[in-house]
């Protein structure tokens, strides 16, 4: 087994209902044809703006979502149409953390039933070794004991996302999908969390899908990015590699974007007018360079424009618009 | 408005909220100047009191909660403390703009972009309806909103996030103000968008000449636009100065902890990235002391005062705590 987690062609397509009748008006298409693999103990990055498909597309790897097509490949079993008693097992392997800790813990609850629950649902151990291992997992994210009997409102969102961790790393999953686990935090705050994934990844041996906005955080965390525009990949590499060399347009702008915390640092930006189009209705040919208003935006209407291995570990969507010319011939060649 | 080097200058601003324990201090003696023509911005992690500075100076807190105790807001020479309130009316929205965060709450649901617009400059400008529709239109254009003639005519829904943004920005700058108050502009908003937000804010600013406050907790927002920085802590001042005095020769442990903490894109994967322990106190608990202390849970010999701030270079001030930095006296 050497992907921990293989993703093909995986689409989300919600339907619009409109009408007196209710009747099926259209469809979102919020993730839109998506293949990836995910390695043991590695990290995949996924970013992109708002309305990208990122979170959807995490939401699907845990099934919150039904895939309206695709594949989802997890330890050489397909997980796509398994009933929700049978993914029940599988949920020790696959855990997910939110975004916004305040949200996502129970305020009834104390910390113990907290990170109890995934245990007594699974049934690890004896019941009353459990208090122990809930101490345990407060330890290793760098929470007191005394927290266990504290409910969420004691605590400020740092150790909030703490609580987040040590329910998610209860099971000992082998990927952990993190949907902007950090975006609701201060720098500071948001540094100690970073750390305490890095930590528990090495030690724990867990793949992360590692969802955020901020590129910044990804690159920091991530062995191989994708980068999704419109319900698609665009590009998907090594994350030195995607930083320093990107080929795809979008990707380069993503990256000119972001303001660089030194003054002396007077960055060359990628101009782009408006923002991400509507998922209702993507233009039918290349999605960026409608944006850009690309000469040969024409050309791609109705054209395939599938990943291809530019570079070993380096796929890049064969757009015409969004390639330097030599990258599009090898592109193109590839196809 | 002419011979004032500096366009707004708060003196000691305090300002308190009123809780169920008392009222506690939001801001507790914040002092800055913002001079003519230039970008002043004021940082810090949520709940350290830069929102609420700002809104002090413009009187936008939340009443009766929330009110300044004390402190000097002088702007254009004059103490905004001691005009009446028909004044302030004036004032606010006229010769000061202010830009609100979420684009989405700060315009009203129930109105045309156009009627928002106008309703500005009604109030402000001795100018008929027609006259200021047509103004409306203008603005809109230079904010950068195509076809202006018919999204005068949209509701705020019609619009997209940036859109809507370059709205609240058009309604801050209708009445050509010589301040405008941004408080965190982009922050609602994805890094693409945020771009051409800020440089449309950065291209207005030097053809209209007017000055800026722009609030974030984004140290990168502040590199690219600012000539100033205030960076505040839990409701004071620790540190302001020149970008380039703040951003390369940092003398609060504050100030370089929270530009160590960032990942930036050249740093090694998944490296330690630096932290600074704990958490801010609760504003219930802090102390009169230094705060930073508080929160690195320094023991033993702590400063029992409030630290003053000590102009060390030209232009470049630090709070005096000598457990905090290297230059106490």
């Amino acid at each position: 087994m050497s992907n921990l987690l293989e993703v093909n062609n995986l689409k989300m397509h919600f339907p619009i209902r409109g009408g007196v009748t209710m009747k099926n008006v259209g469809f979102v298409k919020a993730v839109d044809g998506v293949s990836f693999t995910v390695k043991p103990g590695e990290t995949l990055g996924l970013v992109g703006e708002s309305g990208c498909g990122k979170s959807t597309l995490g939401k699907c790897l845990v099934r919150l979502y039904e895939p309206t097509a695709g594949q989802i490949v997890f330890e050489d079993d397909d997980i796509t149409k398994l009933s929700q008693s049978e993914l029940r097992p599988l949920r020790k392997d696959i855990q997910m953390m939110f975004q916004d800790p305040a949200e996502s813990l129970n305020p009834r609850f104390s910390v113990r039933q907290i990170i109890r629950e995934p245990l007594d649902i699974q049934q690890v151990g004896k019941k009353s070794e459990r208090d122990a291992m809930v101490l345990e997992l407060l330890e290793k994210v760098g929470l007191p004991a005394s927290a266990i009997s504290k409910f969420p409102n004691e605590f400020s969102g740092g150790q909030r996302q703490r609580i987040g961790v040590a329910r998610a790393i209860a099971l000992n999953p082998n990927l952990l999908v993190l949907d902007e686990p950090v975006s609701a935090l201060d720098v500071s705050v948001q540094s100690q969390v970073l750390n305490l994934l890095v930590e528990l990844q090495k030690e724990l041996n867990m793949a992360y899908i590692f969802i955020a906005h901020d590129l910044a955080v990804v690159k920091h965390i991530s062995d191989r990015v994708a980068v999704m525009y419109l319900g698609k990949i665009v590009e998907i590499a090594d994350a030195d590699d995607i930083y320093h060399h990107p080929r795809h347009t979008y990707t380069k702008t993503l990256l000119s974007a972001i303001p660089v915390a030194d003054p002396t640092i007077k960055k060359e930006r990628i101009k782009v007018e408006g923002e991400i189009p509507s998922p209702i209705n993507p233009p039918s040919g290349s999605a960026f360079g409608h944006r850009l208003n690309h000469p040969k935006y024409e050309e791609t209407i109705g054209l395939d424009m599938p990943l291809v291995e530019i570079k070993p570990g380096h796929w890049v969507a064969a757009d015409p618009c969004c390639l330097s010319k030599e990258d599009y011939i090898k592109a193109k060649a590839l196809v | 408005m002419s011979n004032f080097e500096n366009i707004l200058e708060v003196k000691g601003l305090i300002t308190e909220f009123q809780t169920d324990s008392g009222w506690v201090r939001a801001v507790d003696g914040v002092s800055f100047d913002v001079p003519k023509g230039k970008t002043v911005g004021i940082v810090g992690e949520s709940g350290c009191g830069k929102s609420v500075t700002s809104m002090s100076t413009v009187d936008l807190l939340p009443k009766p909660m929330g009110q300044v105790k004390g402190g000097e807001i002088i702007f254009k020479g004059r103490d905004l403390r001691k005009i009446d309130h028909d004044e302030f009316y004036d004032i606010r929205g006229g010769e000061i703009g202010v830009i609100f965060q979420e684009p989405m709450t700060a315009l009203n649901p129930v109105h045309k972009v156009g009627r928002q617009l106008t309703e500005v400059l009604l109030l402000h400008k001795n100018i008929s309806k027609s006259e200021a529709w047509k103004e409306a239109i203008d603005i809109l254009d230079k904010v950068g909103i195509p076809s202006p003639e018919s999204r005068v005519n949209e509701y705020p829904h019609q619009l997209s996030g940036g859109m809507k943004q370059r709205v609240v920005i058009a309604i801050a700058l209708a009445c050509k103000p010589d301040l405008v108050i941004a408080d965190e502009p982009t922050t609602a908003l994805d890094v693409t968008v945020q771009s051409q937000i800020l440089e449309l804010i950065n291209s207005i600013q030097k053809e209209m000449g007017m000055s800026v406050i722009m609030i974030t907790h984004d140290l990168g927002v502040i590199a690219e636009t600012c000539d100033e920085v205030v960076v505040m802590y839990a409701g004071r001042v620790v540190e302001r100065g020149s970008v380039m005095k703040i951003f390369k020769e940092p003398q609060h442990e504050y100030t370089r902890a929270l530009l160590a903490s960032i990942p930036s894109l050249d740093s090694p994967r998944k490296s330690e990235l630096t932290t600074i322990p704990g958490t801010v106190a609760s504003i219930t608990n802090f102390v009169d002391g230094c705060r930073f202390c508080q929160r690195m849970e320094r023991t033993g010999e702590t400063l029992k005062v409030k630290p003053e701030l000590v102009e060390i270079s030209p232009n470049h001030w630090v709070a005096d705590c000598p457990f905090c930095n290297n230059h106490g006296k």
